[in-house]
């Protein structure tokens, strides 16, 4: 999966920046030579004589999804890697509404006013000032509400198909369908209001349709891939590394990077519950096989840089099948516990009394020791202190850097 | 007047003013060829970068650039603003910032080749210049808000969460249209 690029690693910062300008160039270019650096234009929308802000946008958005999509079908574009807008509901609804009610009084939006700026138009200048000041407000303002802000309707990183429970390409055809009717009535509309010919409208723009609809039915054709088949993509690279025993770090330098203070390491423990309750590592969390799919988003939403997953079973059987999910699913820095929680044990647990060993015939992965009670993290050894043991290993953990995706253009 | 005698003493091609602002003026795009050509760019964008297109977070670490230099120990105590200019941190060391430098020279740029970069005012025919000033100010700074709020702009939220079909992003833009169509009949002098 080698798109999107990361550019940072590729190229380095300064290039990687005057890519963004070029995508820049490109907007800029565009909206203008759309017409939307005029205020008029942009406001007879609402009026119903001119629909051309729902035509570019509509049609810049089904053009890019049904195109993002393939290629996301086809295995060529990580969808992991993508920034998904994370939802905010309330924040999103009310904030939507007072953007409306600005872009009415207002006659742009933040980028259609940057162009009009730099096409000498004064009304654009006030409109940009204007939204600079509105934008301090927020800044200033943003403490008192806070909580409702960052909590109200909170849903994570989720899509239309995940909320709906369908398939990609069936969402994908759908809007394809809305569109080309919104595009249809949108005509009849200027027809009604603006007095428009539409004899006269270009017969290119039915060709266009029908290659949006073949497109779109091409990836409900390609289908979603599952995360088995993500894995089988990448399966000979990754299978060389679990038997050069690359991704499997000892409990010692799993310790010293709890103990590390810049980083954040996250323990998902994969076992069944009731061993989880007997004797878990401090800190780590229980997810079973199943439920890490569901986490999966939950991850790719958080921002954290230097966050370090680290699956653990009894042994390693079913965390190399966490790991298999994760790395499947471009979680970036995802290791494997050496030896599963039985070499924690032997390794951190010599002075525990309590807990026998007691080697369990049935199973590679199964639990070696006995334990007095369900104690949970609150045996000594679920919890040494990095500082009194100092053990040799050999690091594998190399950070890899999260790519340069952040809060889209609204970071 | 000046610059028509200009044209006449020297040669065309070295008299810039003419050549930036007075070049014959040509229509705009068939909007649907706009749309496909912006959804080509927005493609290019996530399939080479993973990121969308934005334009208010540029503005917003423009202003909190600023707000930096001003009173520092102010953006210290605010956690809002402490994630993008908190300590040693440059707000403007981020992706957004060269993407709304190229948006500026793009808009530039086509509207120089395309003969519309008279120094104007877009306005509905029964308001004053100096009304068409203050609304857009106004409007302009109630879109910042709402902009902020709803964690994005018409680029940011509208055309890059609804090409990835990210829920939010589509409930926003509903609300965005919502929200002028049901104010539209009662500003119509502003546009009619």
């Amino acid at each position: 999966m080698p798109f999107p690029l990361p550019l940072e690693t590729l190229v380095g910062k300064p290039l990687m920046y005057a890519v963004f300008a070029l995508i820049g160039f490109g907007f800029g270019f565009v909206l203008e030579s759309s017409g939307f650096g005029n205020s008029k234009k942009l406001a007879a929308q609402f009026y119903f004589s001119e629909m051309t802000v729902l035509k570019v946008m509509f049609g810049a958005i089904v053009t890019a999804m049904v195109l993002i999509f393939t290629t996301v079908g086809l295995g060529v574009l990580d969808f992991n890697q993508l920034w998904v807008n994370p939802t905010y509901l309330w924040s999103g609804i009310v904030g939507g509404l007072i953007m409306g009610v600005g872009f009415i009084v207002g006659g742009f939006c933040p980028g259609t006013s940057l162009v009009a700026m730099a096409t000498r138009k004064i009304d654009g200048l006030f409109f940009v000032l204007g939204g600079l000041f509105g934008i301090f407000l927020f800044g200033e303002t943003e403490r008192f509400y806070d909580l409702w802000w960052n909590f109200a309707g909170y849903m994570g990183r989720i899509t239309i198909p995940e909320w709906l429970g369908l398939p990609y390409g069936v969402v994908v055809v759908g809007i394809v369908l809305m569109a080309l009717f919104m595009f249809w009535g949108s005509e009849q509309l200027e027809h009604i209001f603006g007095g428009r010919d539409l004899k006269k409208e270009p017969r290119w723009r039915y060709a266009g349709a029908a290659g949006l609809l073949v497109v779109a039915f091409g990836v409900l054709l390609i289908g979603d891939a599952t995360t088995a088949d993500k894995y089988a993509r990448i399966a000979t690279a990754k299978e060389l590394q679990l038997t050069n025993r690359e991704v499997q770090i000892s409990p010692g330098e799993l310790l010293s990077t709890i103990g590390n203070d810049t980083l954040k390491t996250i323990i998902l423990d994969v076992r069944p519950e009731n061993e989880y309750n007997l004797f878990h590592l401090h800190g780590s969390q229980n997810i079973s096989l199943d439920d890490l799919q569901t986490y999966i988003p939950e991850i790719h939403a958080q921002q954290a840089l230097n966050t370090i997953f680290v699956v653990v079973s009894n042994d390693e059987k079913a965390a190399t099948q966490a790991w298999k999910t994760l790395v499947a699913e471009s979680v970036p820095n995802a290791y494997i516990l050496e030896g599963g929680i039985n070499n924690w044990i032997t390794t951190f647990g010599e002075n525990e009394q309590n807990i026998v060993y007691a080697p369990d015939a049935s199973g590679e992965d199964s639990l070696k020791f006995t334990f007095p009670a369900a104690l949970g993290d609150r045996y000594e050894c679920a919890n040494p202190s990095p500082h009194e043991w100092e053990l040799e290993f050999t690091p594998k953990i190399k950070l890899q850097i999260k790519r340069d995706k952040s809060g889209g253009g609204c970071g | 007047m000046t610059a028509a005698t200009n044209t006449v003493s020297k040669p065309k091609g070295r008299n810039w003013r003419a050549t930036l602002f007075e070049r014959p003026k040509k229509d705009y795009w068939h909007p649907y060829l706009g749309g496909l050509l912006l959804g080509l760019v927005l493609f290019a964008s996530f399939f080479l970068t993973g990121n969308g297109l934005g334009a208010s977070g540029g503005l917003n670490r423009l202003v909190v650039y600023v707000e930096d230099l001003v009173a520092p120990a102010h953006i210290d105590r605010v956690p809002y603003l402490l994630k993008m200019a908190g300590g040693d941190k440059n707000p403007l060391d981020d992706w957004i910032i060269p993407m709304i430098f190229g948006t500026l020279v793009g808009g530039f740029v086509s509207g120089w080749r395309n003969g519309r970069l008279q120094v104007e005012t877009n306005k509905g025919p029964n308001i004053t210049k100096r009304t068409r000033w203050v609304t857009a100010f106004i409007g302009g700074a109630i879109m910042g808000y709402g902009a902020r709020m709803a964690r994005g702009c018409t680029s940011g939220q509208a055309l890059s969460g609804g090409a990835v079909l990210s829920l939010g992003s589509w409930v926003f833009m509903f609300s965005v249209f919502a929200g002028a169509y049901a104010l539209a009949y009662f500003v119509r002098k502003l546009w009619l």
